[in-house]
This record gives C-alpha cells, sequence and structure tokens, in this order.
C-alpha cells in the first residue's frame, strides 16, 4: 500500500524555479537586471516571469511561483505587458483579468488589481494607466474599452475614460495619453484612430485618423508618437506612422509591417513577421530608424546570421546604458522561446531558453 | 479571435508500478491509492451542495455465462464492447466506454456537455471515423464527432478497429480512416409471439441528471420492424473540483457546464423474400449547453454558450450474402447547425454570435465478387458533397466534392488469411468567394494478414499496414485569418504485429480466456497545426513536421465459475505509447502533448443471482501539456490519474416485467484529475438507474 501510494501521484508542490549562470558577470553593470514576462498560451495558465541579472550573470526561470506560493494558479494566462515604476512592478495578464503588482525586488505580490481583458501598462506621476478591451462587461452595445488610472500608492482605480474599441498600447507625451484603437472583434470594421487623452480630466480630446487595426504605439523624445498598423492581413498591408503631437498630425509613414518596435534614445528598433503564403513561412525583416530625423538606418542590429534561428521574433528590448538587444523567439508557440542577447554591433552575447512565448521585457535599474 | 493550440508528448516514468501491483493482488487491496491531502492556509470555499443522487438504468440482463467476446478472426486489431458487457461499464456516453479500449486517449473536457474525442494511437482525432449502423458520422467543418452525445441508451455495441475493418465487403469510405469506430444501434429481436419490445430508463444523479428515455420496438410484419428511440438529457454540469500546490488548496464549482438536449430516432428494417436486408433511420439531436472554460489564475467562470441541431436520414440495402455476387448501396443526407456566442467578445454589431450550417449528401455501392469459395473481390464506389456555411466575416463557402473507390481483395488459403486493398480518393474543393483548396488524389494501400497458427484457431498472428491520410478540414482551410488553402494532407503510416489468442476451457475456473497483443509504429507526415503568424491574432494552419509513435498494447480478458451461481469475469487493458516529434527546429524529438507512456484499466465483474457487481479501474500515466523536452518538462507535467468505479445492479420483475436497478459511484476516491490541463474533472459522483421493459 505504501508502495503504490508513493509511487501513484506525487504530492501537490510549488512549482519551482529554474537557475542557471548564462553569462559571466558584470558586477559594475549599471541596471541590475531584466524582468521577461512569458505570455504562455491561451487557456494554458502558463504566463510565467523570467529574471536576468546583469550583474552575476544568472538566469532565473519561472519565479512567479515560488516567490508566492499561495496565489491559486499563479500568475495566471496570457500575460500582455509588464512595467516597472518606482519600487513596484505591474504584470497585466490578460485573460486572468488582472494586473498583479509585484515587489521590484522579490517579485513578491502587493495587490492584485482585476481589470477585465486587461492589455498594457504605462505611467506617468504616480499614476499607472492600463488599457482594457471591455468598458462593461456583459453590455452587447458596449464594445468599446477603456483606460483605467490607478494611483501606484493606494493601487486603486481612481478614474476609468472609455476610448475606441479594444484599445492596445499607449505612451504619454505631457500630459496627454496617446492609445491605439484596433477594433480588433469586429473586421472588416476595424478602428483606424489614436484616441488622446487629456490626463487633467481624464477625458478623450479627440481622435486622431491613422489606419485601420493600430496596435504598438511608442513616444520618442523629440514629442512624435510612433503607432504600428496591422492592416487586415489580406491585401491593406501593415505600416508604421509617425504623429507629430505639437499637431497631432500624422508626419511621416513609413512602410514597413512592424510587428513591435522599442525606442532607445535617437534609434527604434523593429522586427516585422508576415505571413506569406506562396513560401508557407513567416518571412521576418529586422530594421532600425533614425527617430530624430525619421530615417531608415542602413545598419542592423542583428549582423551575425543569428535571425536565420529567430523563428518568430517576439519582443525586443534594448539596454540604455550598454545598447545590448534583447529579442525573444516565441518559436512554435507550443513550446518554450529563446530569449537572445545581442551586442550593440549585433553580435550574440548569449542565448537562454525562457517560458513559452517570451515577449515583454522591463529593466530593474 | 481565439484560438488555442495544444500538442502532445509522452512520459518517461509513470506510476505503473502502482497499476501493475494493483492488477496482480486484486481488487481487494484497489482502494489505497490515497490522494494526496494538503492542508493550506488559502481556502476558497463553495456554496455548492454536494452531489445529489437518483437512478439510472441498466439494460436487461439474462446472460449469465463466463464469456468473453473477442473475435479471433480478424486480421487487423479490433476491440468490441456489446451488449451486457457494454451496459456494465460505468459509462454514460460512447465516449466513456472507449476509455475501456487500448490505445485510445480520451480527450475529456469534463461534464455531461463537455466535447470528448478519442485519439487512436497517437495520430490525432482526425484520424478516427466513427460509424454509425454502418454509416460515417461525419463533420467536415473540423473533423471531428462528439462522442459524449452519443449516449449509450440505444447502443448496442462498440467496435474499435486500428486500420481497418478487416472485411472487404464494405464501403470506402471504411477504408479511408487510420482507426475506424462502429457503433450499432438496439437491433430488434423477437422472440416466436412477440409483437412489442418497450424499455423505459430512467438515469439521475449528481450534477442534476434527469435523463428519461425510451426504446420501442414493435414487429410490423414478419419481415419489417420499426425502431423508435428517445432521449432527453438534462444537466446542470455544476461539479466541485479543488486545486492545490499544497500551499494554496482551492475548491470551487464548475459553471457553465449545463446542457439540455434532445435525441430520438426512428427506423424501420426489413427483409425480401430472397434475402436482401434493408434499413432506413432518421435521427435528430437537439442541444443547448454552456462552454465551461480553462480555470485560469482568476477566472473560473464564463458565460459562452452553444446550441447545436444535427439531423440526418440514412438508408441501407444489402442483397442476400450468400450470393456469389453481392451487393450494398447506401444513401444520407444530414445537416448540422451550430450556433456559438461569446458575450465576452463584444463587436459593433453586439456579441459574438457566429452560426454554422453545413449539409452532407452521402451515397456508396459496394460490389463483392466470389471468384472460388477461398477467393473475393470487392469494389466500392462512394460519393461525398460536404459544404459549410457561416456568418464569417470572408468567409469562402465552400463545397467538397469528395469521390472515393476502392478496390479490395480476401484470399483465404487454410489457415492463412490475406487482405489487400487501394483507395482512391478524388477530392475538388470549391468556394463561392476568394480561393478555394482545388482538387486532389491520392492512392493509399492497405494489407493485412492473419496466420492460424494451431487447427483449433485458437491462435492467430496478425499484420497489417496502412498508408492512409488526413484532408485538412474546412476549418483548416477556409475559417477566416486561420486558414490557409495551400495546406496538403496529412499522411498517416501504420505497421502492425500482433496475435490473438482466444481459449474456452471445459470444467475449469477458468472458462475463457482472450489475449490480444500488438506492437506497432506509426509515422505522421505533414503534421497539420495552426502557428501564429503576425501575432496571437493572427494563427496559420499549416504542414509541419513529422511525428514518430511506437507503442505496445495488450488486452486481456477471462470469465471464471468461482463457484455456483457466481461468475466473474475480469479484463486488464494495457497500453505503452511513445510519441516524438520531428520538425528539425528546437523541438526535434520533444514529447507530443497528452501521450501518456502508460495507461491501462482494468475491469471486474460478479454475476450472483439477482445481484450484479462491477469494478473498474482506469490509469493514465504522467503526461505532458505541451511539446517539451527534459528543461521544461517539469511546467509541462500533467499529473497521472487514476479512478476506481463500482456498480451494483439488482433485477427483479415488477408486474412479470423485467426491471433493473443500479448504483453507480464513480471516481470513489475522489481523486482530482485533469485530463485536458486547466479542465478540471469531477470528484466522486453518482449515478441511479432504474429500467423496465414491457
Amino acid at each position: 500500500m505504501v508502495l503504490l501510494v508513493a509511487s501513484c501521484r506525487k504530492a501537490p508542490q510549488v512549482i519551482p524555479e529554474q537557475v542557471e549562470t548564462i553569462f559571466s558577470p558584470d558586477p559594475s553593470s549599471a541596471i541590475k537586471g531584466m524582468y521577461l514576462l512569458n505570455e504562455g498560451n491561451m487557456n494554458m495558465n502558463k504566463a510565467s516571469l523570467d529574471f536576468v541579472d546583469f550583474r552575476t550573470g544568472v538566469y532565473k526561470r519561472n519565479i512567479y511561483n515560488e516567490a508566492n506560493p499561495s496565489v491559486t494558479k499563479g500568475l495566471g494566462d496570457v500575460g500582455n505587458d509588464i512595467g516597472i515604476y518606482g519600487s513596484k512592478m505591474y504584470v497585466v495578464v490578460n485573460i486572468s483579468n488582472k494586473v498583479e503588482v509585484l515587489d521590484v525586488k522579490t517579485a513578491k505580490k502587493l495587490a492584485q488589481i482585476d481589470i477585465t481583458n486587461c492589455r498594457y501598462v504605462t505611467f506617468h506621476k504616480n499614476k499607472a494607466y492600463v488599457s482594457a478591451y471591455l468598458g462593461k462587461v456583459g453590455d452587447p452595445k458596449a464594445p468599446n474599452g477603456i483606460v483605467a488610472e490607478i494611483d501606484t500608492v493606494s493601487l486603486q482605480i481612481e478614474r476609468k475614460v472609455t476610448v475606441g474599441r479594444q484599445p492596445e498600447e499607449m505612451a504619454i507625451v505631457g500630459e496627454k495619453l496617446y492609445i491605439a484603437n484596433s477594433g480588433g472583434y469586429s473586421p472588416p470594421d476595424y478602428e483606424r484612430t489614436v484616441s488622446v487623452i487629456d490626463l487633467a480630466s481624464f477625458t478623450e480630446l479627440k481622435r486622431i485618423d491613422v489606419a485601420i487595426n493600430l496596435d504598438r504605439l511608442k513616444a520618442d523624445k523629440y514629442g512624435d508618437i510612433y503607432v504600428t498598423s496591422r492592416g487586415d492581413y489580406y491585401t491593406i498591408p501593415s505600416k508604421l506612422f509617425v504623429i507629430d503631437t505639437q499637431t497631432d498630425a500624422i508626419k511621416k509613414t513609413f512602410d514597413i509591417a512592424a510587428s513591435n518596435l522599442w525606442i532607445d534614445d535617437d534609434t527604434a528598433y523593429i522586427y516585422s513577421t508576415e505571413w506569406s503564403y506562396p513560401q508557407q513561412k513567416n518571412t521576418i525583416s529586422y530594421t532600425m530608424l533614425n527617430v530624430k530625423d525619421e530615417t531608415v538606418l542602413s545598419s542592423r542590429f542583428i549582423t551575425d546570421g543569428t535571425d536565420k534561428k529567430i523563428v518568430v521574433p517576439y519582443g525586443i528590448s534594448v539596454n540604455p546604458i550598454s545598447k545590448d538587444v534583447f529579442v525573444t523567439d516565441a518559436g512554435n508557440y507550443v513550446a518554450s522561446g529563446t530569449l537572445y542577447c545581442f551586442d550593440k554591433n549585433g553580435r550574440m552575447k548569449w542565448q537562454v531558453q525562457a517560458g513559452d512565448i517570451p515577449a515583454h521585457m522591463a529593466f530593474v535599474y | 479571435m481565439k484560438l488555442t493550440v495544444r500538442h502532445a508528448f509522452a512520459t518517461r516514468y509513470g506510476c505503473i508500478k502502482g497499476f501493475l501491483w494493483l492488477v496482480s493482488f486484486g481488487i481487494t487491496t484497489a482502494c489505497c491509492c490515497l490522494q494526496v491531502s494538503a492542508q493550506s492556509p488559502v481556502r476558497k470555499k463553495d456554496t455548492t451542495q454536494t452531489d445529489s443522487t437518483r437512478i439510472t438504468h441498466l439494460n436487461q440482463v439474462d446472460i449469465r455465462a463466463a464469456k468473453t467476446d473477442l473475435p479471433n478472426t480478424s486480421p487487423t486489431p479490433v476491440q468490441i464492447l456489446k451488449g451486457e458487457q457494454l451496459q456494465r461499464l460505468n459509462s454514460f456516453s460512447v465516449a466513456d466506454a472507449l476509455r475501456f479500449f487500448t490505445g485510445v486517449q480520451l480527450k475529456d473536457y469534463g461534464g455531461v456537455g463537455g466535447l470528448k474525442t478519442v485519439n487512436v494511437r497517437s495520430l490525432g482525432a482526425n484520424h478516427v471515423a466513427v460509424f454509425y449502423d454502418g454509416i460515417q458520422l461525419g463533420n467536415a467543418q473540423n473533423g471531428q464527432v462528439d462522442l459524449g452525445r452519443f449516449s449509450l441508451d440505444n447502443i448496442e455495441e462498440i467496435d474499435l478497429y486500428n486500420g481497418q475493418r478487416s472485411e472487404i465487403f464494405q464501403s470506402a469510405k471504411s477504408f479511408s480512416a487510420a482507426s475506424t469506430i462502429y457503433l450499432q444501434s438496439a437491433k430488434p429481436k423477437f422472440e416466436p409471439g412477440e409483437h412489442t419490445h418497450i424499455r423505459l430508463n430512467y438515469k439521475t444523479g449528481s450534477m442534476g441528471l434527469v435523463n428519461p428515455s425510451m426504446l420501442w420496438q414493435q414487429k410490423l410484419s414478419d419481415k419489417i420492424n420499426s425502431t423508435v428511440s428517445a432521449e432527453y438529457i438534462q444537466s446542470n454540469g455544476r461539479y466541485k473540483f479543488r486545486y492545490t500546490n499544497g500551499v494554496y488548496d482551492t475548491t470551487a464549482v464548475r459553471n457553465n457546464g449545463d446542457i439540455e438536449a434532445y435525441r430520438i430516432e426512428a427506423g424501420l428494417r426489413g427483409s425480401t423474400v430472397d434475402s436482401a436486408a434493408w434499413s432506413v433511420k432518421g435521427y435528430s439531436y437537439i442541444s443547448n449547453r454552456g462552454l465551461p472554460g480553462a480555470i485560469v489564475a482568476n477566472k473560473f467562470n464564463y458565460s459562452q454558450r452553444q446550441w447545436d441541431r444535427d439531423q440526418f436520414i440514412q438508408a441501407n440495402y444489402e442483397s442476400n450474402t450468400r450470393s456469389r455476387y453481392s451487393f450494398k448501396a447506401i444513401a444520407k443526407y444530414s445537416d448540422n447547425y451550430e450556433r456559438y456566442l461569446d458575450p465576452e467578445f463584444v463587436t459593433t454589431t453586439g456579441f459574438l454570435d457566429n452560426r454554422f450550417y453545413q449539409h452532407e449528401f452521402y451515397t456508396s455501392i459496394a460490389n463483392r465478387y466470389r471468384i472460388s469459395p477461398v477467393w473475393d473481390v470487392a469494389l466500392s464506389a462512394d460519393f461525398q458533397l460536404n459544404n459549410l456555411d457561416a456568418n464569417l466575416y470572408r468567409f469562402p463557402y465552400p463545397t467538397r466534392y469528395t469521390e472515393l473507390v476502392s478496390f479490395a481483395s480476401r484470399l483465404k488459403l487454410g489457415r492463412l488469411n490475406l487482405q489487400a486493398s487501394l483507395l482512391g480518393t478524388f477530392v475538388n474543393d470549391k468556394v463561392k468567394e476568394y480561393t478555394g483548396a482545388g482538387r486532389k488524389t491520392a492512392y493509399t494501400p492497405t494489407v493485412t494478414a492473419g496466420w492460424q497458427v494451431s487447427n483449433n484457431g485458437d491462435l492467430m498472428l496478425r499484420a497489417f499496414y496502412k498508408n492512409i491520410f488526413r484532408l485538412p478540414t474546412f476549418n483548416d482551410l477556409y475559417y477566416t485569418l486561420i486558414g490557409n488553402t495551400q495546406l496538403r494532407p496529412e499522411y498517416a503510416k501504420q505497421y502492425d504485429v500482433g496475435f490473438t489468442y482466444n481459449h474456452q476451457f471445459r470444467k475449469h475456473v477458468l472458462q475463457s480466456l482472450s489475449v490480444q497483443a500488438d506492437v506497432y509504429y506509426n509515422q505522421v507526415n505533414d503534421k497539420i497545426v495552426a502557428i501564429p503568424g503576425l501575432n496571437l491574432f493572427r494563427w496559420v494552419m499549416y504542414n509541419v513536421g513529422d511525428v514518430h509513435i511506437k507503442g505496445g498494447e495488450l488486452n486481456v480478458q477471462s470469465g471464471w465459475n468461482v463457484a455456483d451461481e457466481v461468475v466473474v469475469t475480469a479484463g486488464l487493458n494495457y497500453t505503452y505509447q511513445q510519441a516524438f516529434y520531428k520538425d528539425g527546429g528546437i523541438t526535434y524529438r520533444y514529447n507530443i502533448p497528452y501521450v501518456p507512456m502508460h495507461s491501462g484499466s482494468f475491469t471486474l465483474g460478479a454475476d450472483y443471482r439477482r445481484f450484479q457487481f462491477n469494478y473498474s479501474y482506469i490509469y493514465t500515466g504522467l503526461r505532458y501539456n505541451e511539446l517539451s523536452d527534459d528543461t521544461n518538462h517539469g511546467y509541462n507535467t500533467v499529473a497521472p490519474w487514476y479512478t476506481h468505479d463500482l456498480s451494483v445492479g439488482y433485477f427483479t420483475k415488477i408486474y412479470r416485467h423485467k426491471t433493473r436497478f443500479g448504483i453507480e459511484v464513480n471516481n470513489l476516491l475522489n481523486q482530482d484529475r485533469e485530463i485536458i490541463s486547466n479542465f478540471p474533472m469531477p470528484r466522486r459522483f453518482y449515478r441511479f438507474k432504474i429500467s423496465y421493459n414491457i
């Protein structure tokens, strides 16, 4: 009987983290490290958090559960964004309808803010702003999304503003919040606007007509907004637009199928993934822009041929001090992905197995 | 657009030790697999009441002989559950009964209304064809039949063939799948002087189950009889489930798992003066159900709903099979409607509300000619038309024309039985809008051999090779944003060798013994999977890599005459499987998800006077829920599960009519388990049955 009990099912246990050293320590690194949020596939409840310690060269995989063993079913389903503000880290978990607020040092949970179908997070003056697909749940006449304003001290939602349908990424310039509306739930009736929110009154000032199905949105330091359009996946191609926030008008259009971008200093790092039917595979390209004068650079951020190994680039970030570029590979999405680190000359420094669909990164200073 | 893709894989070790131990020591010790109980600070208590109890029915039972039914003449592996044996199992639907077959992995999302499909020998659910009274149940949209919709109430026999049914005189469709399941509805058998059989059943039990059903068989003339079968199923789908990691310990109640369904079937069967047989049948199934979703952190409740209406009418004619030349003709028309409503997905026109309409027309003619007493040839030709309408954006409205031609031959040379068949498939997809998949042609062979080793026919050695493919489904090809019209068919090659041993012992306690064992190797090429393109909103179906599967199966059935009036039957199934992915990328040799290395079942039945006792144990070993290797196995493990089920039946006569009472206890030890990750299965639950025969 003892044999049977012992051999059948193991006692349930907290999912352990895995630790490995992946590069030589650099105790002088100005930036302590970087958190990587793995999305995990829908319904798999496998959103997970990894940490790269730049000073020790240690990679910690799947740290959330050991840090927070008492959270039922862990981080949750589809981690969609991560942001750090002060001593707190905000993890937006889409299907789990929650924003987890964690301590940056320990990854221990401080609070949970429930927001249905939440997507992205950004920060400004002690407030966190979270976009969400639905304002009102269960109302067939309420297709519009919202932005929720959260006080970073009380961790309570203070205000909400209705924006376009299925809003995605946000950026704040001055006292205005810009948010990309996608309308992805109602093809072909996509949204084609960026909503502009006045932060003081927390009302929508206007909508800037850009293109259908907007997605990523980033600000540079020159008062411009870079916003991507996903197109309709058929005849209307994906593009990248630049909006001047002084005039709130489109300033420039790049015919680049930008899936995602990261702006660091004067440079935008972009990758794009497009499905090609004739070739039966994704065509992937990597581009760099100069955001000061909005020109395409001839340089590449992967120069050593590693790009051929990357199946589906799914996340990008740039170390603002060392200019190392981090690119994640989601692979076939149903197995673990990979995190790559390239030096400023585009040569791979290291790679490591991450969680499922590694996607979103945040630096710890 | 939400689309989840899951894959499979295998296990390096399991807790098979426990299983074997159990088997070798019998059931006296069977109840010892204790659940792990973990105390925890965090405890979310639910408010729902526990399972209530009621009654369910079993079929009439007269057979008291300790016999096993495994046939030993089929050169392809076959497993059969029928009549009494089928009714004894703690099973509600066909899907539940299939758990007792080797090589079968049931995908069960839980509850009465949850989707239940089977995957045979790890080839994937799309490689399994299901036939109802000889004619395939199709679903051109997703290629899968929800076996949870077929209650056992009206089913007399379930056969599972690996490869194909070892018969050459059959429709070309019967040659067209890697594995085939045949469901046979109850056929009337009247004793002299009998004209009417009426059986009334009522089942009730946990999860608010209410299930009255009726079977009425009427002899209309010497040559014609009629059958009407009707059933109503209602369940609130509420059951407790529990998740724990040793620190948190959360118990909650499954929501949105309710179902209400009606089934009615009516048929006529007859024979002609020249001994030809014919039948006509109409079928209608209407259901309204909630779709319980994945239990993920902070989201336990769902509101999606689905409505279905499946209807068909089919007819069958078979000439006298004793003639030198005989033929069979089949025709079927079916009509399926499905509506999917998602209140969590608000579009400009309200909630997401998809409607799918499928129509199918099918006809087949099969001919057999007996060249000599030992040599038969058969030629079959089938035609099928499928179309799908949907209120989807950019939907192409496809119609598929399928022609199948099979040529088969059987040679019986003494104790050697050789069969070979060649199937030609000619498919043409046409679309109203956009691009269709066009024409495809394929020729696929099967060879089977059986050799009776001894003169008494007890031992037979078998082998088969089959090459077959599954076509991309309408969803694979045309579903908006996901479909890819350039998909190639997914081929599956099967190699199998095995033996069947069957013996009846006279004047022994052990009265009958049958053993069937097989080893096999399968290879799937051009596996069709979904991968995301631009982002998670934009998945694309495409052909990727190969899957290699090796496995072994053992099936033992025995009958014992233990003492006067005590008849015992015992059965043991064991399946060993390993499946690997080969795509040339980093996932090379990753395990295919949801393939346990070890799985099996043990069943024990005993009859004593008017009582019948049944015990069954089902074991599924460690699996992984994703493609994975050693590094991430820890994150992808799905715990083994094993359930102990018990039932007791009592037979009596009420007003001189046969009456049967039954009580079932399922998952006796209250094990928390998942078959599919994040879709918890019920804890202990009960069914009560009563059956009254007029």
